[in-house]
């Protein structure tokens, strides 16, 4: 088990930059999120590229609902959200089969692999639950070396079949956040 | 709140959106949608049925995507209250082509008449000017609708919200297509993209 950094200019890692590029290779635009720790350097990225939209949200559930007019708009987009944020977009998630949008979604996991706070455990167990009772496909990248295929498969299934896609990104991959040291 | 001079929703709409050009509408869930479909279906209008709460997020959407076209976002009072923290990602971003109007008859029309908070505490055009999005106000008559309805096609000097205080009323439903996938794909095919 491995700790996570908290500043991220750190310990840059290489897998949100494999994740960064799928979506520049897809002509991803609009970025909307609510902050991560596990998001921070992907963040960073999108706010420092040209061609993209960084949306930062009150509430993840208006990112479906942006991404909804992106689409009508003539865009794609991707949004970025903690396992916990997932229970804020249910009845909004509807607009991934009313449309049949594009829908992309990457979730940082927070509830397991080591998890000090019991609050983040309900909502991260259900997490996959959730999305797939909503129609969403769900892939999972446990370690770096996997990160970029996943991503691959994920956006090609989400932007050329319309197949709404959630990747969790497993507390293993991201690390697990230190309270006490 | 004031009860009188309230407007008639039918009329205000069809005067925001007699001379529409080339902008894109959207209409929150409920009574708002049945205003937009009775001034005129049209190939540019994004009905909503459901996703209470959404309907500014989605003219954002669409208004970064498409950042030359006015978008207008028609709604009413309960469906605006649900999406507050939209206004503050909108006053965020600042599209210069956003216009949101409320159309705030301080009830939940479609449930029956309920109070909404906008009858008795809540103002929304202080909320949206809070939030960042400096040309909020009310329109009490309809000669400042018509004004109101030329500035929305200036897409550089938004985003700016509406609110009108209309009649509570409830008006005969006129029912748009309720077919999502149609609706969103019917829009694109008018901005020149085609199915996948």
């Amino acid at each position: 088990m491995h700790a996570r950094a908290d500043a991220p200019a750190e310990n840059a890692q290489s897998w949100p930059e494999d994740i960064f590029g799928v979506l520049q290779r897809f002509d991803v635009r609009q970025v909307p999120y609510v902050p991560d720790a596990g998001h921070s350097q992907l963040i960073e990225r999108v706010l420092g590229a040209p061609s993209m939209r960084a949306v930062p949200l009150t509430t993840e559930e208006e990112g479906v609902a942006l991404l909804a007019g992106a689409w009508a708009g003539g865009q794609r987009g991707v949004l970025l959200m903690q396992s916990s944020g997932v229970g804020n977009c249910v009845n909004m998630l509807s607009l991934t089969q009313i449309f049949r949008f594009p829908f992309l979604t990457l979730v940082t996991m927070r509830g397991e692999w080591g998890e000090f706070n019991p609050w983040q455990v309900p909502m991260g167990s259900s997490t996959q639950g959730v999305f797939e009772l909503s129609g969403i496909k769900v892939l999972r990248a446990s370690s770096p070396d996997e990160v970029r295929d996943v991503m691959e498969a994920a956006a090609a299934q989400a932007y050329n079949a319309c197949t709404p896609t959630a990747v969790l990104l497993s507390q293993r991959l991201i690390g697990t956040k230190v309270f006490v040291k | 709140m004031s009860k009188t001079n309230l407007l008639e929703r039918r009329s205000v709409v069809s005067s925001l959106l007699k001379d529409r050009k080339d902008a894109v509408v959207v209409g929150g869930l409920g009574a708002s949608t049945y205003d937009i479909t009775a001034a005129g279906d049209h190939d540019r209008n994004f009905y909503l049925w459901g996703a209470m709460g959404g309907a500014v997020m989605i003219g954002l959407g669409i208004a970064l995507a498409q950042p030359k076209l006015p978008v207008v976002v028609i709604t009413g009072d309960g469906e605006m209250l649900m999406g507050m923290g939209s206004l503050a990602t909108v006053g965020l971003q600042k599209p210069g082509n956003l216009t949101i109007v409320v159309l705030d008859n301080e009830v939940y029309g479609e449930t029956g008449g309920q109070a909404s908070h906008t009858g008795a505490s809540t103002d929304l055009v202080g909320i949206a000017r809070c939030c960042g999005i400096a040309d909020a106000h009310d329109l009490a008559t309809m000669a400042e609708i018509e004004a109101f309805a030329a500035e929305m096609h200036d897409i550089s000097s938004g985003p700016r919200f509406a609110s009108v205080k209309i009649d509570p009323a409830n008006l005969e439903r006129v029912l748009s297509n309720r077919d999502g996938a149609f609706i969103v794909n019917r829009i694109r095919g008018a901005l020149g993209y085609q199915p996948i």
